[in-house]
């Protein structure tokens, strides 16, 4: 009986998405208008695109974002993915609940509360403001994100793989690169590509532990939001928008994919051996 | 099937070359010390981990010491788990926990014109007369005095908690019926209305704020299609009122309300709902009786995944806001970057922290509580 | 004691090997503990496993059968007491130095290696020479009968597929000891019972003692030398499949495997080569042709299999043999067996089966009909506890 959608459940689905999806498409379409004004459709035109690139000041903050959520996203799937690991795998230890403490709690941690504490910390520390100190907030959200999602994969796949490994001979450590690390992969890319976008798109963290000369991108399209709507920005964000959709859609053809073809062999198998 | 001839013909092997090498390394004392070299349990690496950062960071001068023995003690560790743990541990103890120690300081020094602009807490002052140094404390609570007695900061704490409990609920309201959707909707349908639930989360929270400016302001798309249509005849004021921040709220947090409610929904036997018909419970009442409650757990975890961050959130009544949307978070801001007091930013985060410390010690031990369940 | 009792199904190990007091076990453990937390999942068991054996260890779940398991493997260390392989205390080695294999459950194949990688994996931890991988792996691999799956992943393998990897797995570094975790507790019936005379074929002709872990009694009696009966945490029972059905030391060994039918009653006379017993429960005196150790009038029970009665509509001629009356309760048509449930005169209920040799047209003895239930006095134990 729950089977199959009553015109209920379709009503609320077509709405439900269309209040997600319809401010970024009209963004998207008011991106590609003639006029400067927003809401007047003036023709198609591609020159706030122009605009946008001949706009250095807005493509500096966009290579410094680059920058950023590359070098971030890298240690915070390195040090997210060991914490996921500890997370799962290592028990009970002493201290176990500050740590999932500090892995849980920047999840829904207000960004203020989070961008003061580091922005006083470095100062106490007296560190230069701006590349390394934004970088250094990303990791540390970001590992958080990351050791979520690799734990959730951690506790769907059978220890005794790991154990197998151990018990053929191989050290914990050689275990950990030969057979855990490739099974839990897709888990870790995933990780790495969230906390890149997490990087790429923080406006809060980053204005306060940034210093002078290191803008991010966010920073400067809330500043230039702050003045008003322009399609410059609407640009901008549809790049930004169509390159996260790209790269989410090839990731969930891909792991579709391998999905199905995986399906395929099994079933196979399985008629194969009656 | 056994064909074994040649296999036992190499006799039961000693197994494990690495194994017999061992044994033999074990006759040679270095070997055999590095070899019987405990690892050093977790608990006093971290010990040890937090001591060396602490030096590190009382004397900075001194980093090529410290990094040698950081080095040592990573090697000693290494033998062990205990490196596995230290090196996340350390890494969050130092740049997550320990700069709300210094926040929780810094609220109680006062504002001054030096660089940075407060007054250390901890002074060595040197008294003339009696020819001794002492430790001075400083302890000033005239922040937090400050904070309660004037109505901007206590009025900005309430209409947060009431803007973030309101906008939950609505979040609630909405998200539900589309994670039930979902969830009815066919098999091969499910994986791609999951996807383009998720697809919004991954693009930036700021431009789908933006996004909704051109849509709610006076002559924005919203106004020209009612107007267009006839429904209204004089424009409304959308943006920059309260009501543009429950829609900012509303549609940023929606899929963190949809995909636990999808969860726990999904996994719903649906023979319970075929028992409950064949009890004679009408579909309608069958929802209230059985679905709501046994998805409560899913509304619960959305419910905290909106409800603490929509407390500080700053990006949203800060756009879609108007002047007399007064949010915590926009009030933090606006001391720390206008006002530049940074002693009094640091004691409204202190308060904001304890407001929202139980509803999140509440989601960790939730979240700790699915883990071990799923394992 | 009854003489002559058959000794366990493996060819090799008619030698009883733990019969003789001058053989050295091969696996021995001494007060082996283990706890987690305040539970002890094994407590304090010394048994010796010898060199060549097929050695089960039976239980239900939760006895703390695998937790042994995984003790030998190295995966827990024991709370107290040793383990000694070969004369070697294993306690501090961990799992990757042990000269001993394990075949999971879960098979535990890894899921991005083919066949072939998998099998090699172990041999490629200790760096043998990879000509010499190449040949041993194709050896197993041949063993097992997986020749055209070699370059295949373990999922586009059948379930029984890989369960012969897994097991050709673990047989590649020719280990001191295999160990085998409920190996086949995923395939169907037909599958397990075909696979449990391969896996016998297989360790009579490598002679690598195999220690395997079940809760199928029928699969332990089918594969082992031993079987050690383990309930809470300790052994109850160590002996071959013949004697652990045929003489239990206990009724909780006699329930386990198979059907069994208990009276309880006190021992009226006690000689060397007999012992009688009054038991309200049978309704009778019960013979039994072997002594126990037991004082005139204390409580013991008498434990008779179901297959080992018969029933007659007469009463038997030979006074010795036992017989109760009663009326037949009910009556399961298995096919091969009819099982009768026969109320006796004194309330208490007896099973009791019956090979079916003619076809079953009309029954000679049905529902209702008044019985002589009898059993010769050499086909009942007596246990004490």
């Amino acid at each position: 009986m729950r089977k199959g959608l009553s015109p209920f459940n379709i009503v609320s689905l077509v709405m439900g998405f269309s209040f997600l999806y319809l401010p970024i498409l009209l963004l998207v379409l008011f991106s590609f208008n003639e006029s400067k004004l927003v809401t007047v459709w003036g023709g198609f035109s591609t020159k706030w695109y122009g605009e946008m690139i001949r706009n250095e000041g807005l493509m500096d903050a966009a290579w410094m974002t680059l920058k950023i959520a590359v070098v971030s996203s890298t240690f915070a799937t390195i040090l997210g993915t060991i914490a996921g690991l500890v997370m799962v795998r290592f028990g009970s230890f002493r201290g176990r609940l500050l740590f999932s403490g500090m892995i849980y709690a920047p999840l829904v941690m207000p960004e203020v509360i989070t961008g003061l504490s580091l922005l006083l910390m470095f100062v106490a520390i007296s560190l230069d403001r701006g590349f390394l100190t934004i970088t250094i907030a990303h990791i540390t959200f970001s590992m958080c994100y990351v050791a979520v999602v690799v734990q959730s994969r951690m506790v769907t796949f059978d220890q005794s793989i790991e154990e197998a490994a151990l018990d053929l001979g191989c050290p914990p450590m050689r275990t950990f690169f030969t057979v855990t690390l490739p099974i839990i992969m897709p888990a870790v890319v995933s990780g790495w590509l969230l906390s890149f976008t997490l990087s790429l798109d923080d406006l809060v963290i980053a204005s306060f532990t940034s210093g002078p000369g290191s803008t991010t991108l966010p920073m400067k399209i809330y500043s230039s939001v702050r003045l008003g709507v322009t399609p410059e920005i609407n640009a901008i964000s549809t790049i930004l928008v169509g390159l996260v959709t790209v790269g989410v859609l090839v990731a969930s053809y891909v792991s579709r994919r391998q999905t199905l073809i995986r399906q395929r062999d099994e079933r196979l198998a399985a008629a194969e051996a009656t | 099937m056994v064909d074994s001839t040649q296999f036992i013909s190499g006799a039961i092997a000693q197994t494990g070359r690495i194994a017999g090498l061992h044994a033999r390394l074990m006759l040679i004392p270095p070997y055999r010390w590095l070899a019987n070299l405990r690892p050093l349990p977790i608990g006093r690496t971290l010990l040890f981990a937090l001591i060396l950062f602490f030096a590190a960071w009382s004397l900075p001068g001194l980093w090529p010491l410290w990094l040698v023995l950081a080095i040592l003690l990573a090697g000693v560790a290494v033998t062990g788990r205990g490196a596995v743990i230290a090196l996340p541990y350390a890494w969050l103890l130092a740049f997550f926990l320990s700069p709300f120690l210094i926040v929780l300081k810094i609220s109680f020094a006062e504002i001054a014109s030096a660089i940075p602009p407060y007054t250390p807490l901890f002074e060595i002052l040197w008294d003339m007369e009696i020819e001794e140094a002492y430790l001075s404390v400083k302890l000033n609570i005239y922040n937090y005095l400050f904070l309660l007695e004037d109505d901007l900061y206590i009025n900005s704490y309430l209409s947060s908690l009431q803007i973030a409990s309101v906008s939950t609920f609505l979040t609630l309201l909405v998200g539900y019926p589309i994670a039930y959707g979902m969830v009815r909707a066919p098999v091969q349908y499910r994986t791609m209305l999951l996807m383009m639930v998720i697809l919004p989360f991954w693009t930036s929270f700021l431009i789908r704020v933006y996004a909704w400016i051109g849509i709610l302001k006076k002559e924005g798309l919203l106004n020209l299609a009612l107007m267009s249509t006839g429904i209204i005849d004089e424009p409304l004021t959308i943006l920059n009122t309260d009501t543009a921040v429950y829609i900012g709220i509303i549609y940023s947090y929606l899929p963190f309300m949809v995909l636990p409610l999808y969860a726990t929904l999904e996994k719903m036997d649906e023979s319970l709902l075929e028992a409950a018909a064949d009890l004679g419970c009408h579909p309608l009442k069958a929802f209230w009786v059985v679905t709501l409650p046994l998805s409560l757990p899913g509304i619960v975890a959305g419910c905290f995944l909106v409800f603490i961050p929509a407390v500080g959130e700053f990006v949203i009544p800060d756009l879609l806001g108007g002047s007399e949307t007064i949010m915590i978070g926009k009030t933090l801001w606006a001391e720390f970057f206008n006002n530049r007091d940074w002693p009094v930013s640091s004691a409204v985060a202190v308060i904001l922290l304890l407001l929202l410390i139980v509803p999140i010690v509440a989601f960790q031990r939730m979240q700790e509580n699915n883990a071990k369940k799923e394992a | 004691m009854m003489t002559a009792i058959p000794s366990g199904n493996n060819r090799q190990t008619t030698v009883e090997a733990w019969k003789d007091p001058s053989q050295e076990p091969y696996i021995r453990l001494e007060n082996v503990t283990k706890k987690f937390g305040d539970f002890t999942a094994v407590d304090n068991i010394s048994l010796d496993i010898f060199k060549s054996e097929f050695f089960s260890l039976l239980g239900p779940s939760g006895c703390g059968k695998t937790t042994l398991l995984r003790m030998l493997a190295g995966f827990e260390q024991p709370t107290s007491g040793r383990i000694l392989l070969d004369g070697e205390d294993m306690s501090k080695v961990p799992p990757y130095l042990r000269p001993v294999n394990m075949m999971f459950q879960s098979y535990a194949l890894f899921p991005h290696m083919n066949v072939e990688k998998n099998i090699a994996f172990g041999l490629k931890q200790d760096g043998v020479p990879s000509p010499e991988i190449k040949t041993r792996v194709d050896e197993v691999i041949s063993m097992v009968q997986l020749e055209q799956f070699a370059k295949r992943k373990p999922h586009q393998l059948s379930g029984g597929q890989r369960q012969r990897v897994a097991l050709a797995r673990s047989l590649v570094k020719k280990p001191k000891m295999l160990l085998l975790d409920e190996p086949l507790g995923a395939l169907d019936k037909k599958l397990r019972t075909r696979t449990q005379f391969e896996l016998m074929n297989i360790q009579e002709e490598t002679g690598i003692t195999f220690v395997i872990v079940t809760h199928d009694q029928e699969e332990a009696m089918t594969v082992s030398s031993r079987i050690a009966v383990m309930d809470h945490g300790r052994i109850i029972q160590t002996a071959t499949p013949t004697e652990i059905y045929e003489v239990p030391n206990s009724r909780y060994v006699a329930n386990f495997l198979g059907e069994v039918n208990i009276f309880e009653g006190r021992v009226a006379e006690n000689a060397r080569d007999h012992v009688l017993i009054q038991s309200q429960e049978a309704g009778c005196t019960i013979r039994a042709d072997h002594g126990i150790d037991a004082a005139d009038g204390a409580t013991v029970w008498v434990a008779v299999r179901p297959e080992k009665m018969y029933i007659n509509l007469e009463a038997p001629d030979d006074p010795n043999t036992n017989c109760m009356t009663g009326q037949v309760w009910d009556i399961g048509y298995l096919g091969n067996l009819s099982i009768y449930h026969i109320k006796l005169d004194s309330g208490t209920m007896v099973t009791m089966a019956r090979t079916n040799k003619e076809r079953v047209v009309e029954r000679k003895i049905t529902w209702d009909d008044r019985v002589y239930v009898t059993w010769a006095p050499d086909a009942g134990v007596v246990l004490l506890s």
